[in-house]
């Protein structure tokens, strides 16, 4: 082979691809900032590094501390930050021991060995500001912390005594979720609601974004909503069933739910299927099968497969009669018509009179039919079979009957209880005790759901507890007049349908005062009054419990590294000093620093588990580690042992195929045109959902995926994580070609509620039909208040789903068009 | 150290595409955006019919993460006009900036993409394998990064001991979208995903060529 045709092969058979993110970067409309060079992030760029003199700077002089990425991933990673003359210069994670799974190494995913970009960022807040502009403009002028200060407080007396307690908010906020003290989420939990409890209380809250709708209807079904085996059992499952759970980018980290699900297969050599309208990496990684089906419709997969398994005498109907209420007409609670049960239902002799066959099915999830029947069968007789589900499911406008429905799967074929098994909740593991900071009683007993503030802002005084699921009191007395915003992006990002709460945010007489607590000028910063900026977890210490991990549990402790940067403070102390100009000072800080704190609430969990560390050690070592001694957890397996001594925490002690306490609600509740609840997990037809005439204009289902780029929004102003995982919408290829857009086309995705714009990732990884736009990248509207960057809440309702009055971020019609 | 000198092994079955290899890279080199020196490649392919109201599918996908394969037969090395680039008794490739005029023929040459032109000094870098981490005892950055444990490094003919019998040893082109690996000689040892069967027997693509 001659030189030339040598290097023309190697140039067609290249798989390099010239620097294409620039072209992508200068798509974005200036969006996204390059890096000439690493010294216009303040990181030290060694140039000749790749001689042999260089690269030998990294042990002189350099101290390391520990410390973790707190962020809301449901993983907690460890880090060694080195340090510098004062300056983080490079970033590693868990290196100690001899990585032998159990106490494997907490590593870090790609978000946390970027951390220093987040502290050395440019557009980290340096002062306190006040808004100068309209709210959400932007404009702040800076001014000293004795005027902010100044300012909440003699504005927390106002509105308390011009409308008393419950007018105060705070907001679901997770940017910093790990410390102990450094905490915004739960926001109960957080300085902020010691502050306020003192101060006589505020509005609570109850719900996630990330959980609403299970955390409130599975509990119907087993009383709880968490109950589940350990994922390191499934080294005893013959099958895995994972529905819409994408561990490999919702717990990534090395130390936690992704390593144990891969280590699991390889143990178990269990058979994996992932349900998802998404090849995600999960599926790529791990699935012997990929089943797509559309977005809002695993109850009528789970139907389809359920009619199947009773057909076909497949279901377990010892453990139906034994275990289980409302199977059939024999297992009814008392007082309900005939005909109700799930039996019923599924083979159409209830209200609906529809069987719901595999060809029902079909129509309704994608799935064809004959794939139904073998996947019912497969599911029903591959015992154990360990079935679970990611959050996305109940993410949606009928997310209670979706996650009620997939537990029907391992009740049907009686795989709850035992090894190998599990109940169909989110994977989960062991935990060890940790400290918690005292915050004290909520004197006011008023509670709305997580999603729903911008209604309370809007009509807080006609919520009420039957039309709103407003808790603690038949209906609020007043709308949100103060918003506290600690370290969190819901205040605009995060939160449905953008536009209209902006428009929302930005009439000053509803909401009267937000005051935002960040580290960077995030959308929601941007939507302050007083903007006051926060340490991160880098500058103080704190003491940070385990992430998600099945076999080992573990507790950090975050060393202070580097000294606070420009005028930033900690929670702690603005909160003292708020409390001081409310008199509170002293009942607040109880005479106590932030470390004299840490102690004293460390020292009671030490006592009672001797094998920690004392305080001191602790910091030197900086992660404790705890194998669970015993075998992989197996959620209520006192229950299957013996269910009349250890009955669930059900109204019946049984699990409740059947729920006679929905039921009622569903009698009893005002509820919008087309919401439904019901005894039975059932598929409910949505609006946005497969049959909504709206369809025909807006033909594609958008969901809105976890992306390894961001958790959540945060990191998602780092240059490092856009270029190795941009903002892109998914879209298959023949919703594509039908439109004309190729992969990269810069596209305009839109419905009703409003329009963004991003790249086309043009794909097979997704089905025809469905479109996924990451959530969580930065709202960033251009001169016509049209989003240039992605963000996928321009385009989500605030309609709540029926029952937990949850966030349906996932249930969405939209159109695209090349932009 | 063996005479074949250094080796990455790659477990592309464990690989989630997470990328964590790429930034812990990243920041142990202060890479710019738009340089690296490992780079993660998003293989897919497959189709959809629509069969009885439902879609079947083929669809399939995986990841393989690169870096330089310190190569046995290094092409850079061949091509640089102004002998910039060195192999040394441990078989690591390096670039010396100093000599490096920025020509870019090596990125061009180099079948894997390894050489990475840096835009703010004109010139090339790329992996060094981290020899000042070796020589401190420590793995490279993204082999002790990685959350799935797929990256492994060592001597070569260790790796072969240890990986043989599980992996290709990349001495066949099979594993798409990998190169003829005679064109080089590359150090390294791949456990191929099951899926790459699939890429050798249907229409696949690198599908996130403006990531890498």
């Amino acid at each position: 082979m001659s030189k030339k045709n040598f290097l023309t092969e190697t140039l067609d058979r290249s798989i390099l691809n010239r620097r294409s993110f620039m072209k992508w970067s200068g798509a974005l409309g200036g969006t996204a900032v390059l890096a000439k060079g690493g010294m216009a992030w303040g990181l030290e760029t060694v140039h000749g590094q790749s001689t042999d003199v260089a690269d030998m700077a990294s042990a002189a002089g350099e101290e390391i501390f520990w410390n973790s990425c707190n962020v809301n991933c449901g993983s907690r990673c460890l880090l060694q930050l080195h340090v510098k003359d004062g300056r983080v210069v490079r970033v590693e994670t868990d290196d100690t021991g001899d990585d032998a799974y159990g106490h494997q190494q907490i590593r870090a995913c790609l978000r946390g060995r970027s951390i220093r970009k987040r502290i050395y960022h440019p557009d980290r807040l340096k002062y306190p500001m006040k808004r100068t502009g309209k709210r959400g403009s932007g404009e702040f002028e800076q001014i000293s912390w004795e005027e902010a200060y100044d300012t909440i407080a003699s504005e927390m007396q106002r509105v308390k005594a011009e409308y008393g307690n419950e007018a105060f908010y705070i907001n679901y906020a997770t940017g910093t979720l790990g410390g102990t003290i450094a905490k915004s989420w739960p926001p109960e939990s957080s300085p902020i609601a010691r502050l306020m409890n003192l101060f006589g209380g505020y509005l609570n809250h109850y719900g996630t974004y990330s959980t609403a709708q299970i955390r409130r209807a599975l509990p119907y079904t087993y009383g709880s909503a968490y109950a589940v085996n350990s994922l390191d059992d499934i080294a005893n499952s013959k099958l895995v069933v994972l529905f819409g759970s994408n561990l490999m980018s919702t717990r990534m980290s090395g130390g936690g739910l992704v390593y144990d699900l891969q280590e699991g297969i390889r143990r178990g050599g269990a058979k994996v299927i992932v349900i998802d309208p998404r090849h995600s990496d999960t599926a790529a990684n791990v699935a012997d099968e990929w089943i797509a089906n559309r977005p809002g419709t695993d109850a009528a997969l789970v139907a389809g497969m359920a009619y199947v398994m009773i057909t076909e005498d497949m279901v377990d109907q010892p453990f139906l009669d034994k275990y289980c209420v409302g199977y059939d007409e024999e297992h009814m609670p008392e007082g309900i018509p005939a005909n109700n049960s799930y039996k019923s239902y599924i083979l159409g002799q209830g209200e609906d009179q529809t069987p719901k066959t595999p060809e029902w099915a079909a129509r309704i999830t994608g799935v064809p039919a004959a794939t139904i029947v073998r996947l019912a069968r497969e599911i029903a007789q591959s015992k154990p079979a360990h079935i679970t589900m990611g959050w996305g499911s109940q993410r949606q406008a009928n997310g209670e009957q979706n996650c009620r429905a997939i537990p029907m799967l391992a009740i049907l074929t009686g795989n709850v209880g035992i090894h190998g098994g599990n109940t169909g909740a989110h994977p989960g593991g062991y935990s060890i005790p940790s400290a918690t900071f005292p915050t004290l009683e909520n004197p006011v007993k008023a509670s709305i759901s997580v999603f729903m503030w911008t209604d309370a802002i809007e009509r807080g005084a006609e919520m009420t507890a039957l039309a709103d699921g407003v808790q603690g009191k038949d209906k609020l007395d007043v709308p949100i007049k103060f918003f506290w915003n600690y370290a969190g992006n819901t205040l605009i990002n995060q939160h449905s349908d953008v536009n209209r709460t902006k428009a929302l945010l930005e009439d000053e007489s509803k909401c009267e005062m937000t005051v935002v607590i960040d580290n960077y000028m995030t959308p929601s910063a941007k939507f302050a009054d007083i903007l006051l900026p926060d340490l991160t977890n880098w500058e103080q210490d704190d003491l940070v419990p385990s992430g998600n991990s099945a076999r080992q549990s573990y507790y950090i402790f975050a060393s202070k590294a580097i000294e606070p940067m420009f005028e930033c403070r900690s929670v702690y102390e603005m909160c003292s000093e708020i409390a001081r100009r409310l008199d509170l000072y002293d009942e607040f800080t109880e005479g106590r620093t932030q470390e004299e704190w840490l102690r004293h609430i460390y020292e009671p969990v030490r006592e009672s588990n001797p094998d920690y560390p004392d305080f001191d050690s602790f910091r030197e070592m900086g992660i404790y580690k705890k194998e669970n001694p015993g075998e992989p957890i197996v959620a209520f397996q006192s229950f299957r042992e013996d269910p009349e001594a250890n009955p669930l925490a059900t109204e019946t002690g049984k699990i409740e195929i059947f729920s006679k306490a929905l039921y009622e609600i569903g009698h009893t509740w005002e509820l919008p045109e087309g919401d439904v609840i019901t005894g039975l997990p059932i598929y409910a037809p949505t609006w946005d959902g497969l049959d909504d005439p709206l369809k025909e204009t807006y033909p594609l289902q958008m969901i809105g995926h976890h992306y390894k780029q961001r958790t959540h929004s945060t990191y998602g102003n780092i240059d490092w994580l856009q270029e190795v995982a941009p903002q892109t919408v998914w879209i298959n290829s023949i919703d594509a070609a039908e439109r004309g857009i190729e992969h990269g086309d810069r596209v305009r995705v839109f419905n009703d509620r409003g329009a963004t714009v991003l790249p086309a990732k043009v794909t097979s990884r997704i089905m025809p039909g469905v479109i996924d736009v990451p959530q969580g990248s930065w709202y960033q509207p251009d001169a016509d208040g049209v989003d240039q960057n992605g963000c996928v809440n321009v385009l989500t309702s605030w309609r709540p789903s029926p029952l937990a009055k949850g966030n349906p971020q996932h249930t969405n019609l939209v159109q695209v068009e090349k932009a | 150290m063996s005479e074949n000198g250094y080796a990455f092994y790659f477990d592309s079955t464990a690989c989630t595409g997470c990328k964590t290899c790429q930034i812990a890279c990243k920041d142990k080199h202060d890479l710019a955006v738009g340089v690296n020196w490992r780079r993660v490649y998003e293989v897919s392919g497959g189709d959809w019919v629509l069969d009885e109201g439902g879609y079947r599918n083929s669809v399939f996908g995986y990841y393989m993460s690169l870096a330089c394969n310190h190569c046995a037969n290094p092409i850079c090395l061949e091509v640089c006009p102004t002998k910039a680039i060195s192999k040394r008794d441990d078989g690591i490739v390096l670039i010396d900036q100093n000599a490096c005029i920025g020509c870019r023929y090596c990125e061009w040459a180099c079948p894997y993409g390894a050489p990475q032109f840096q835009d703010d000094i004109g010139r090339m870098s790329k992996c060094t394998l981290c020899y000042d981490y070796i020589d401190e005892g420590k793995s490279p950055a993204c082999v002790a990064a990685c959350p799935s444990r797929a990256l492994d490094f060592g001597p070569l003919d260790e790796m072969e001991a240890k990986y043989g019998e599980t992996s290709e040893l990349h001495r066949v082109a099979e594993i798409y979208p990998l190169p003829d690996p005679s064109l080089t000689e590359p150090s390294l040892i791949v456990k191929p995903h099951r899926n790459a069967v699939n890429a050798a027997n249907q229409p696949a693509r690198v599908a996130n060529t403006e990531e890498v």
